[in-house]
Formats: structure tokens, C-alpha cells, sequence
């Protein structure tokens, strides 16, 4: 993975000085809440519901053992003992304390970490597929891509003062693992004629209105990516809404105008961009590909051995394909039947790091599902691996299964919420804790915001749900079919809500209807798309 | 009023005009533009002009860094002055943006003003000022 | 009654107007009645609070209870963790919230 040279630690560095200087302004009284709050959140520091939330990045959702354990020191040191992963691929703590926040972002900088623009207008962490350098099915690493990206985007002055959040994502797949067409920008690296480029797809979101990326451009070479991704931030920059942020993001400006009239408007000023010279020579993509060479692979193919049934289990559910004969992917879920989804302990993150460097060439991926893998992972090391999750209690073999719940912090913690999400998450998990049920029903992603923000995902849920307030309680709506894999659609609400109570009992209802309608392998959200919603609506409704 | 200017020359004693006045046959030699005027119906006259006037009537409102961009790139030599809600921590963006003076509406701390201006030894990326980006110290 | 809260500018803590002064619970809290703006914008420019507002609330035996679900959780803790609330060892203060 990719390691810092002087530059890019000076960068960090320079940007923890200038931090700390400014909050040493904004407590001296200097700055006001309103001027200091920009540059906070550029910094990844929100004001939450009960205290500073730090969101720090984890670009493209890669790192090792030295910076998972730093992650576990911060949690120890000046947070409460865990550390929440999200729905991109970064963590946050919820406890921070504002006067702290230099030092931890100052002892981040030490193992190559950071919070920059993690939080603001401004362009936001590069997501991409947590299978990346694993996966049989990539055209090639699209990680040196998002790292390319990660630097072109850091401290850019002209796009830190964007209408709204602007949020990437790379993948190299025709399976999508990273949600790409629900990004603001999604890039799915492809094959013309011998020679890599990018598929750029634009206005694409979750959100207050979801909506589907269309593709902008069928094919960019690689060096003219950044010159047309600098037209498109600066259309969106200059033509972006401005008057009602929630109606601010990229997707808006193209629903209104059209594709074809952003699409002309990228090209115009794609040609004139052109011509600054501001696209890096190959050289630096290459540069940047040499830290994402395959690890040194030396272990014989060997099947594990299945003669527990426990670690048989979690083996077929969790444990997936890889390129490399005798290797495997590991997916450890950070969902245990009524836990709250994402969370690890400190101690939990210390075991991850000692198993990345003992069994996974010290690299660890955060996934957009709020779980962690182990990308390289030998056979004959499954058992032992399993052993030590089972142990620290990270062997759930749940793996988008129905207890595999993305939720967001929703009302426990955050100060955007109508509703809380937790909760949900924990009753739905628990009414289905019987694991032969849940392999039953298989694949089944169920995806809980607690507001319209969508920061869990629930339009993107083969089952969504979105707290909401009801005159000052909170209620649920249900929605069926999105996805946000390759077969990318939105989800559709059902009917009215429910309690929090009505709501799983109605998920519940759903699986029946489900079980007795399906056919073949047919998943839930196969048998939804198929048999329409009708058959649901009359069970959970009567 | 200007509060910092980083040009040698003299500064402009025209008073500026809007973009509608100025595109309206106007004589004078200094603009100014708002958020939501096209920085590119100046570029037929950039040689007239010696001051360019941006404004930002709230900080958070970034079209003026876009703005800049384009006059800049578009061979503009003259003051380019961004005017308005205009804080410590965004000169430094606005500099490399190609903004060469400053007229903040609140009176801003020359202290702060250096000290942010000389955080950063380096940038990722070209833009309009004349610092070498990152990519290319690397390959030479 | 009116509550007048924010947070502390340093440690990001939630606190509550008390007549006097800023406490960590709500139990404290004053009714800040016709006066909370001026409270607020003093204290506020005085930087003895950050990010203020006022919320509703009802008097009970117990102290102040916020009308609003999201400020009760703002009171206490998170509801999924009673570790880390204001009253870990309180059996009732779930109720409290909810």
C-alpha cells in the first residue's frame, strides 16, 4: 500500500500546525463558531449530539497493522475504548474533546493518518472495493487510481467551497462493491483497445432525492483523468445551487439541466483545462502502482480443513474467492446479534492488527457495509484466524445476511437524526438470531438511516428503512428493492410507518411473503422485482 | 478597503463597474463581479482592464475561486481583488487561485494573514499561482 | 418551561443554563422563561458556551425532562450504551429518555 514520501508527511504536518492554530483561535475567542465551523469540519471535527466527532479518513478504506493500532490507541487515549466504521470506509469517535484534537490528529500524522476533508464541501474521501488487489474480476488495482485522486483533491483551492459535499469512487470491476452509481462521482476503470481509463459516471447520491449516476463519459485516458475531472468540479462549482442546500449537490444541477448539457459543458471547459497542463505524466500513476504490487505470495493450496462446524459455517459465508490460488478474502463482521453495527472495541481493533500482520501481509480493508477484511489471507491459515475472531468476538458468519444491517449512528448519536437506528438494528438481528433461518432467507441486504441524510444507506437497501419524526416520535418507513451493487436501483416506500416494534415485525412479515413466493435461488430483492409489491403490502397492511 | 496586496504597481484609482455597465460600453478599466457573473464575458477584454473586483458576499460561497481561475488562465496580468466576507483562512486558497489583493470587510490580523500564507511549502496540484506542484518535483 | 443548552467550547461536553452558571446536568437546568435570548448571547459572546439554543421542557420531581426525545438523549447518553451516559447504574433512566 501506498507509503508517504517527504511531501506528502509534510503536507500532513503543515496541516496539523495550521489546525492547531486555529483552534487556539477560535478558544481564544478570535473566530466565531460560524467562521471556525468550515474549517472544523475540513478537519473532520463535527459539533455532535454529545460532544466532538472526529471522522478520521482511511483513503480508499487500506491500511496496516501500525495504523489500526494507532486507531485503537486514540480510542483508548482520548475517546471511550471504540471506534465506529462507516459507510465510507472511514472511523469515527464520538467523544472528543475539541482542546485534544490537535494532538490526535498530530499522533495520526505519524503513521501516515489524517482527518482531512472528511467533513465540508469540499471533495471527500475516495471510497473504492474493499476486495481491491484480491479480487479475480479487476481490470487492474484501482487503488493507485484513488490514491492519484486522494492527492489531486487535498487542499485543492478552487473546490473547497463547493454548493455541497462532493463525494468518488473508484472500482475496476463490472461488480460494483463500492455503491459506485450512487456517488457524486463514480469511476469504473475499463479497457479500450489495450490502454486503461476510466468510465465516469456524474450525479449520482443518496440523500434527500437518490438518484443514479449517469455515465458522462464512456472512456477517459488515465492521463487526461484529472483535467476532466477539474471540469467536472468546476461546472459543478460555478453552476451548482447554492440558494437551498438541499437541493445542492451535482445530482440536482444534472437532473435540472440534463446530462447531455453537463456533459457538453465538462467537455468545453475538459479542452480548455487540457491545455494548463495540470494532468501528472504516467510516470506518477506508475510511481504510485508500485506500492500496490501483489504481496509475496508463498503459500501452497490447501483447502482448510472443515471439521468444526462453526468454522465451517463461517468459512462459506464470510470467506471469499481469490485471485491467488491458496488465498483467500477474509470478511470479519463488526455485526453481532445485537451489537451495534460497526463498532470495535479497542482491544477488537488491536486483534484485527495482529491478525492483518500475521496472516494478511499487514493490510486490512474497511468496507461501505461498516465491516473489515483481510484481503490475503492464506488456507492454511483460516482456521487459526477464525479461532482468534472467535475469540474477540468478530466471527459472526453473517455476511449479507439479514443481520448484516448497515445503520447509521442515528439519534443516539447524531444531531441530524428524527429517529434512532441502533435500536432497529438490534431487534431486527435479534428476532432473526437463529442462524439456519437467516442462511434460509440468504442474501438479504437491510440498510437503516436515521433520517433523510441517508448515511445509512436505505435506498440502496434490499430492504431500506428511514426514521423519521411524527409529531415528535419517532416512526419508520419501509422500502423495498433498492441496490447498490451493479443491478443499481433505488428503493420504493411501501406504505405508512411503524413503530419501532411495527417496523420488524413488518421486516418479519416481509421474509415470510418472500419464502413462500420464491423461486429457484431467487434472493429477496430477486423474488421483489419480480413479483411486485403488492403480495408484501397486503401481508404487512392486511 | 485593501487590506493586503501582494503587486508592485500602482492601484487603480477607477472606481469598478458591474459586468452589465462594463459589457454596456463602458470605459472603465476596473470590473466587478458577482458570485453569479461569468467570469469568461470578460475575456475579450482583459488588456482594458486593470482591476478585477471579486465578490464574496458570503465566505462559503466558493464561485469566486472559479472565477479567478478562469480570468487568470485566460492571460489576465491586472489586480484581481476578492472583496468581501473575506477570512484569514481562505487567502491562502485565494492566492493560489491568482487573487492578488484583498479588501475584507472586517479588518484581518497581517500576523495571521503571513502565518497563513506561509503554512504550506507545497501544493498537490497546479492552479494560478506559481508553485510547482507535488507530481512535478517528483518527476522533474 | 424554557431550557437554555449548548456545549462547552473546549471539551465539546453538553451543558445546561442553572441560573448561574453552566452544570453537565439537567437536572440543574433553570427556567430561562422570557430572558433566554439574552442569556444566550451573553454567555455565547463571553464564550462560557458554544453553539447555544433553547429547548421546551416540563417540570417534574426529578428535575427538568426535554419535550423532545433528541435533547432527552442529549441529557444522558445514547440509549444503545448506558455505560457512557450521565447514569449508568440509574435502571430508570432508559424510561427517562424514551
Amino acid at each position: 500500500m501506498y507509503k508517504y514520501d517527504n511531501y506528502d508527511q509534510a503536507m500532513v504536518n503543515a496541516r496539523v500546525a495550521e489546525f492547531r492554530d486555529q483552534i487556539n483561535r477560535r478558544i481564544a475567542g478570535e473566530m466565531t463558531e460560524d467562521q471556525f465551523k468550515p474549517l472544523r469540519l475540513m478537519n473532520g471535527l463535527y459539533l455532535q449530539l454529545h460532544a466532538y466527532m472526529l471522522r478520521v479518513a482511511i483513503p480508499y478504506g487500506t491500511l496496516d497493522s501500525r495504523q489500526m493500532r494507532m486507531l485503537a490507541h486514540i480510542a483508548r487515549k482520548y475517546d471511550r475504548d471504540y471506534g465506529h466504521f462507516t459507510t465510507r470506509q472511514n472511523i469515527q469517535y464520538n467523544w472528543i474533546k475539541l482542546e485534544d484534537c490537535a494532538d490526535i490528529l498530530e499522533e495520526l500524522a505519524t503513521v501516515e493518518m489524517h482527518a482531512i476533508q472528511t467533513s465540508g464541501n469540499c471533495i471527500r474521501n475516495i471510497s473504492s472495493d474493499q476486495y481491491a488487489g484480491a479480487a479475480a474480476d479487476e481490470v487492474t488495482d484501482p487503488r493507485p487510481w484513488a490514491e492519484l485522486l486522494r492527492q489531486w483533491s487535498t487542499f485543492h483551492p478552487e473546490f473547497s467551497y463547493l454548493p455541497r459535499k462532493f463525494k468518488i469512487a473508484v472500482i475496476a470491476s463490472s461488480e460494483d462493491r463500492a455503491a459506485m452509481r450512487l456517488h457524486d462521482i463514480g469511476l469504473e476503470l475499463v479497457r479500450k483497445d489495450g490502454e486503461l481509463g476510466a468510465r465516469v459516471f456524474v450525479g449520482g447520491g443518496m440523500g434527500r432525492t437518490p438518484m443514479i449516476a449517469p455515465e458522462i463519459n464512456p472512456f477517459v485516458k488515465a492521463d487526461d483523468l484529472l483535467s476532466y475531472l477539474e471540469a467536472c468540479l468546476r461546472v459543478y462549482n460555478r453552476y451548482g445551487r447554492r440558494d437551498n442546500m438541499y437541493k445542492a449537490r451535482i445530482k440536482i444541477l444534472i437532473h435540472e439541466i440534463g446530462a447531455d448539457a453537463y456533459r457538453r459543458q465538462v467537455a468545453e471547459e475538459f479542452a480548455h483545462v487540457k491545455t494548463l497542463g495540470i494532468d501528472p505524466p504516467l510516470a506518477e500513476l506508475e510511481r504510485i502502482s508500485a506500492f500496490f504490487t501483489p504481496p509475496a505470495y508463498d503459500a501452497a493450496n490447501v483447502e482448510p480443513d472443515r471439521k468444526d462446524p462453526d468454522f465451517a459455517l463461517w468459512l462459506d459465508q464470510n470467506v471469499k474467492p481469490h485471485k491467488q490460488a491458496g488465498y483467500a478474502i477474509v470478511n470479519i463482521s463488526l455485526k453481532p446479534i445485537g451489537g451495534i453495527p460497526g463498532d470495535a472495541t479497542s482491544k477488537q481493533i488491536d486483534v484485527m492488527a495482529d491478525l492483518a500482520e500475521k496472516y494478511s501481509f499487514d493490510e486490512l480493508r474497511v468496507t461501505h457495509a461498516q465491516n473489515i477484511v483481510l484481503p490475503y489471507v492464506a488456507k492454511r491459515d483460516l482456521y487459526a484466524v477464525w479461532q482468534a475472531l472467535r475469540d474477540a468476538k468478530l466471527a459472526d458468519a453473517n455476511l449479507d445476511l439479514i443481520s448484516d444491517i448497515i445503520a447509521c449512528p442515528g439519534l443516539d448519536y447524531c444531531s441530524l437524526a428524527n429517529a434512532r437506528s441502533i435500536p432497529v438494528a438490534q431487534k431486527i438481528a435479534t428476532r432473526f438470531a437463529d442462524m439456519d433461518r437467516q442462511r434460509d432467507l440468504g442474501e438479504l441486504k437491510l440498510k437503516i438511516s436515521g433520517c433523510i441524510n441517508a448515511c445509512g444507506h436505505h435506498h440502496a437497501g434490499h430492504i431500506g428503512i428511514l426514521g423519521v419524526d411524527k409529531k415528535g416520535v419517532e416512526n419508520y418507513q419501509l422500502t423495498f428493492g433498492g441496490s447498490g451493487a451493479e443491478d443499481v436501483s433505488i428503493g420504493k416506500i411501501i406504505g405508512p410507518g411503524f413503530d419501532e416494534d411495527g417496523v420488524v415485525d413488518a421486516v418479519e412479515k416481509a421474509t415470510e411473503v418472500y419464502k413462500a413466493l420464491r423461486e429457484g435461488d431467487e434472493r429477496f430483492v430477486d423474488t421483489y422485482r419480480r413479483v411486485g409489491l403488492e403480495p408484501f403490502k397486503e401481508a404487512i397492511y392486511g | 478597503m485593501v487590506e493586503f496586496r501582494y503587486r508592485t504597481d500602482e492601484v487603480t484609482e477607477q472606481p469598478s463597474v458591474t459586468l452589465d455597465a462594463f459589457l454596456d460600453q463602458s470605459n472603465a478599466t476596473a470590473v466587478r463581479l458577482e458570485p453569479d457573473d461569468d467570469a469568461r464575458a470578460l475575456i475579450p477584454f482583459l488588456d482594458r482592464l486593470t482591476l478585477i473586483e471579486v465578490a464574496f458576499p458570503k465566505f462559503r460561497d466558493g464561485r469566486g475561486y472559479s472565477a479567478a481561475r478562469i480570468l487568470r488562465e485566460a492571460g489576465y496580468r491586472g489586480e484581481l481583488r476578492a472583496q468581501g466576507d473575506v477570512l484569514v483562512d481562505q487567502i491562502a486558497y485565494m492566492r493560489r487561485c491568482g487573487f492578488d489583493s484583498f479588501a475584507p470587510e472586517s479588518s484581518l490580523n497581517p500576523d495571521a494573514v503571513a502565518r497563513a500564507l506561509a503554512n504550506y511549502d507545497h501544493a498537490y496540484q497546479g492552479a494560478a499561482d506559481s508553485v510547482v506542484p507535488i507530481w512535478k518535483l517528483r518527476h522533474g | 418551561m424554557k431550557l437554555l443548552t449548548g456545549n462547552d467550547l473546549g471539551s465539546g461536553a453538553v451543558t445546561w443554563w442553572t441560573g448561574n452558571g453552566w452544570s453537565i446536568h439537567v437536572e440543574d437546568a433553570a427556567d430561562v422563561g422570557e430572558h433566554g435570548e439574552a442569556i444566550l448571547h451573553a454567555e455565547e459572546g463571553a464564550r462560557r458556551v458554544n453553539a447555544p439554543y433553547i429547548i421546551d421542557a416540563l417540570p417534574t420531581e426529578n428535575g427538568p425532562r426535554p419535550a423532545h426525545i433528541k435533547d432527552r438523549i442529549r441529557a444522558l447518553g445514547p440509549t444503545v450504551r448506558t455505560d457512557l451516559t450521565l447514569k449508568p447504574a440509574d435502571p430508570a433512566a432508559g424510561d427517562w429518555i424514551i
